[in-house]
């Protein structure tokens, strides 16, 4: 089992390097010029020179990216005589737009996009595979049909259109809960429970769907073992045959998506969800940086992102290992 | 290992083997090692799966040779070595004269064309996308022949030969059963006109009756248009049926050869007579056969025994045996061509001993019991007891 | 011995046998049609006896075994007829009571260990699993239940092996720790699915010995199926032979073996290649492929690969399902053909005479 982790933790590392440094290419050595963007409307020649050496592009793709790379790592220091601007390490570079240390506000808005998927995972999980085991037990019944059939409700609700429909229902007309927003819960855990709960709910219809027909599919496939019907032949009670030895087994395919899922929700892809309930995520950050031409935050946020689902997928191989004794003895 | 040591010492078997004539198909030294890999962030081979460790048999034309042993035994895998779907690790395969061992399939002149396989599975081995007739009709497409009469007319020529109805030429092969797929199988395979066919357990995955169906249309095959076969199975039953010389083969090695009815009728290697022992015959007066029934299961071929491989699991292993691996050779008593490679061969017969040999600490506890009903008691602790001499063998078939 | 006509009714009568299955009928609805895979079949075995089920695959023996087991309850398998078990009707036990019974009293062996095990439980939990669902007994007890019977089906050092996983094993040790969970709670009746299809030769013959001599030990009833007459010609006292859902022969192992009456036992006796006869004769197929269970041929099922049915008169073969009568001489041993007992004493005269030929 060590020997696996060790494995995958190295194979995630080579991959995030790797995609930083792709990253890094595509919005560098662009025929965009970062330092004209920076610089702004009113640029004048010897402007346009100090910027681009105080932001370091006068050197080659190699050392930027080196520079880059240990920013990260050991902090780094922008500008140099004139005005000079610390970015303490991990540093991704100083925003455009802000001129604050990109890093500071990913982190500010980090928490958002961690509530904002753990609590909807919490219960699209939960309910998702109960919806899904409950219709592969009684597939062909009323249960099943039903189960089906919301699910494919809920899977072609848009979330703009869902999101404002809650807004419009629960805010509004009926006045049950507050505007949507975040508290940090180390502030007041009620303000952010209830801030949350509309676009929890959205999210939750959005992927519930996918999981009840995911551990449907799965558990149907489970069932039709061999080992199940050796479960019954032992006498074991249907309960013990489907939680303990079917629900285990069909639990792997779910694991893998939902490591995907959880790690596009952390990394700000909920973005759409983030715009109607007007959550400031990474998501929002992202967005908002590709429209101001924000360099250096676009690229925090795709690395972000891309870090967040590798980190995700390690976690699901791990878990993997935990399931099923084929890959931890292997 | 003493592989380097041991391909001298069998090459006089192998010619004893191909004394008389021209043989078609020359197997010398023939080695399959597939490597394990382990590693963090780089893989080294740390051992290898010695599939295959140091093999001679000839096929002469028109002859079939039949390949028996358990699962893992590398029957299967010199199948694939002999029909280069694998890259052998050591020694020489000669086809029709022609040195192919390292050939690239697409620079075999001859070979091939003449060499041809049969599989297993009638279900994975047929592209379910093709017609019947594609399918027959692509080996000679690509081998550049055509048939005076035309690709269709031979094709369907062929599915008459093989016993289906010409008229399915358009049908898919989902449109078959079990049975007339693998019949498709040896369609395509004689479109080639081969001289020899491979067959990876052509019946085995066939129901009983359609098996015996099979079985004939080989048969016929061989004898009306004298296509040698390397008849890989591990039913004997079968392989006695159809094959004029067998090898038995045990972890990777070849532990006898020679005619069927030495075979059969005089094995000397005790895994020969513990494998004959152990097939079920539908007669209820068989009874005078020699009852064998050895413990535990095949070792691992990733570090098999030393010397002889089979010592593990033979009742006459001696110190020797652990130490020097015995040489495939005529033992004294046996005809021309029966070579067995054992230093304490069994007596040639195989009819009833006076003690049933059970090596099976199970089956030995329970009847011992069962035979002296005072010591039913301890029938556990004899288990036990039987079970400890083999626990450091049973430790290598963990993986 | 209790040989049954055809069709025993199933008339709710106590029997005095252990096991007696009277018409037993198990028909799955599908969209092509009713899928009669096991179609009035009836049997019987006492304590302490073997009975080989024997048929070509889609004969229906393996959904007869698991309607034993009461399997089919909870599927859309309609299942009728009766199965009384030392005294106990099970085709109308609820699935609870049915549970109970499933594992202790009446316990089955599948045919590939590899898919019938759970790959993600040690196979000591998987036996211990079994033992505690009929026992009340602690965990420990339990696992030491399991290395007791691990020991006992001859793996070596149980008390190490009871905590490996079953792609730990090898397959035959595999088989032989399904057979130790199958056996931990004495069942009374064992019932093996091909028991040693997935196996060696020589591991083969191990497994069979070892269930012959478990079941010596502990006295139970065996059903063995399984396609191989080596096999039963081996264990079985009583062969039945099953073809389309349907018994065409029944007798002891050793009168169906050595005086087969239906043409369709002929067949498999005659195609099977074996390590004694004349190795010259061809063998001697049946001709044509099992049966589809949607659309059975009318009258005899096996009349569309039967090389005799032209010496019965007036066609009944493709018209008149054959009842299983008692063959001459011999009480015990049924067989459902129309044949002639002249005819069939004929047909072997020249069968032993090519025999004799080929010899």
């Amino acid at each position: 089992m060590f020997r696996y982790l060790i494995r995958r933790l190295l194979a995630a590392a080579v991959v995030i390097v790797v995609i930083s440094l792709i990253t890094f290419v595509i919005f560098f050595a662009l025929p965009s010029n970062p330092a004209l963007l920076a610089c702004g409307k009113t640029c004048s020649p010897s402007r346009l020179a100090e910027i681009k050496h105080s932001l370091g592009l006068d050197q080659s793709l190699a050392t930027q990216y080196w520079n880059f790379a240990k920013g990260i790592v050991a902090g780094r220091t922008f500008g140099d005589n004139s005005v000079v601007v610390q970015c303490s390490a991990p540093c991704l570079g100083i925003s455009f737009a802000s001129d604050t240390p990109v890093f500071q506000t990913l982190m500010q808005d980090f928490p958002v996009d961690l509530s904002l998927a753990l609590g909807s995972a919490v219960i699209f999980l939960i309910v998702g595979v109960g919806l899904g085991v409950l219709a592969a037990v009684r597939k062909g019944r009323l249960a099943d049909k039903l189960s089906v059939g919301f699910a494919l409700l809920g899977v072609s609700l848009m979330p703009f259109f869902l999101g404002l429909v809650l807004l419009w229902a629960f805010v509004d007309k009926w006045q049950l809960l507050p505007a949507p927003g975040y508290t940090p819960i180390t502030q007041d855990p009620v303000a952010w429970f209830e801030g949350l709960i509309l676009p929890w709910a959205t999210l939750v219809i959005l992927f519930l769907a996918m999981y009840t027909r995911l551990s449907r599919s799965s558990m149907l496939e489970v069932l039709s073992e061999d080992y199940i019907r050796t479960a019954r032949a032992k006498g074991l009670p249907r309960r013990t045959v489907i939680l303990k030895h079917g629900l285990r087994a069909a639990i792997t395919p779910i694991v893998t998506i939902f490591g995907m899922d959880f790690g596009y929700l952390i990394g700000g892809t909920a973005v759409i969800t983030e715009s109607v309930f007007g959550l400031n995520g990474i998501g929002k950050l992202a967005v908002d940086s590709v429209t101001n031409f924000d360099l250096p935050t676009i690229l925090a946020t795709t690395l972000f992102a891309a870090v967040a689902i590798v980190l995700a997928n390690v976690v699901v191989d791990i878990v993997y290992g935990l399931i099923d004794p084929r890959v931890r003895l292997a | 290992m003493s592989t380097t040591e041991s391909i001298p010492e069998q090459k006089p078997a192998s010619a004893a083997q191909s004394g008389g004539g021209e043989n078609l198909l020359e197997v010398n030294g023939l080695q399959m090692h597939f490597p394990i890999r382990q590693g963090i962030l780089f893989q080294r081979q740390i051992g290898a799966v010695r599939a295959v460790d140091g093999i001679d048999f000839a096929v002469k034309p028109g002859e079939s040779l039949g390949l028996v042993g358990e699962s893992g035994c590398g029957k299967s895998t010199t199948g694939r070595l002999v029909t280069r779907l694998l890259e052998p690790t050591a020694g020489s395969i000669r086809f029709d004269g022609e040195d192919i061992t390292h050939k690239p399939v697409t620079k075999m002149r001859t070979a091939r064309q003449q060499l041809q396989m049969i599989f297993q599975d009638p279900y994975s081995s047929l592209n379910p996308r093709h017609t019947v007739g594609t399918i027959i009709e692509t080996p000679m497409r690509l081998n550049g022949i055509n048939p005076e009469q035309g690709h269709k007319k031979r094709a369907q020529e062929l599915l008459e030969i093989v016993g289906l109805n010409p008229e399915h030429y358009n049908r898919y092969p989902n449109e078959f059963s079990g049975g007339q797929r693998q019949r498709i199988g040896i369609a395509r395979a004689l479109a080639l006109k081969p001289k020899l066919i491979v067959a990876d357990e052509p019946v085995s995955a066939l129901d009983v009756s359609i098996q015996a169906q099979v079985v004939n249309l080989l048969q016929s095959l061989q004898e009306e248009m004298g296509i040698a076969f390397l008849f890989i199975a591990h039913d004997l039953a079968v392989v006695r049926h159809f094959s004029q010389r067998v090898a038995v083969m045990y972890l990777g090695k070849i532990v006898e050869v020679g005619n069927r009815e030495d075979i059969y009728a005089r094995p000397r290697h005790p895994y020969t007579h513990a494998l004959l022992s152990a097939v079920p015959e539908a007669d209820p007066d068989g009874g005078d056969r020699e009852r064998i029934r050895l413990a535990g299961d095949v070792p691992s071929p990733i570090n098999p025994p030393s010397g002889c491989r089979f010592r593990t699991r033979c009742w006459k292993a001696q110190e020797k045996c652990a130490t020097e691996e015995p040489p495939l050779v005529q033992i004294s008593g046996n005809s021309a061509g029966h070579l067995t490679a054992c230093h304490f061969p069994e007596e040639p017969s195989i009819t009833s001993r006076d003690e049933d040999v059970v090596l099976d600490p199970a089956l030995a506890a329970l009847e011992e019991s069962a035979g002296s009903g005072a010591a039913a008691e301890s029938s556990t602790g004899e288990a036990d007891k039987a079970a400890t001499p083999e626990k450091s063998e049973k430790a290598t078939d963990k993986d | 011995m209790a040989i049954e006509l055809s069709p025993q009714t199933a008339d709710g009568t106590v029997p005095s046998t252990f096991l007696d299955v009277r018409d037993l009928r198990v028909h799955f609805p599908t969209e092509d049609g009713l899928v009669k895979s096991v179609d009035g079949v009836s049997f019987a075995l006492e304590k302490g006896k073997t009975l080989g089920i024997v048929g070509e695959s889609g004969s229906g023996k393996s959904v007869t075994s698991l309607a034993l087991l009461g399997l089919h309850k909870g599927t859309r398998a309609q299942v009728s007829g009766e199965v009384w078990l030392d005294g106990n009707e099970l085709v109308g036990l609820s699935e609870a009571e049915m549970r109970a019974l499933r594992g202790e009293k009446v316990s089955m062996i599948f045919q590939d260990p590899l898919s019938a095990l759970h790959p993600f439980y040690t196979v000591g939990n998987q036996i211990a699993e079994a033992y505690m669902v009929h026992h009340k007994v602690s965990k420990k007890e339990a696992k030491e239940r399991a290395v007791e019977m691990l020991k006992r089906v001859g793996i070596p050092q149980p008390d190490r092996r009871v905590s490996d996983y079953p792609h730990q094993f090898s397959g035959g040790m595999r088989q032989r720790a399904m057979i130790a969970m199958s056996l931990v709670c004495n069942p009374e009746l064992l019932i093996a699915d091909e028991p040693t299809t997935a196996l060696d030769v020589t591991v083969q013959a191990q497994i069979l010995d070892l269930i012959a001599d478990l079941q010596e030990e502990y006295g139970s009833a065996v059903i063995i199926i399984t396609h191989d007459l080596g096999v039963v010609s081996q264990v079985a006292d009583d062969i039945l032979v099953m073809y389309g859902g349907r018994r065409i022969e029944y007798g002891s192992a050793r009168e169906v073996l050595k005086h087969p009456e239906h043409p369709y036992t002929w067949g498999l006796l005659q195609s099977m290649p074996s390590l004694t006869g004349d190795v010259h004769a061809k063998l001697n197929p049946i001709k044509g492929t099992p049966p589809s269970l949607i659309n059975l041929p009318s009258g005899c099922a096996f009349n569309p690969r039967c090389a005799f049915k032209d010496r019965v008169p007036d066609g009944r073969c493709t018209t008149e399902r054959p009842e299983l009568r008692p063959m001459a001489g011999n009480e015990k041993h049924i067989a459902a053909c129309h044949l002639a007992d002249e005819e069939k004493a004929e047909i072997r005269g020249t069968r032993d005479k090519t025999d004799r030929l080929a010899k």
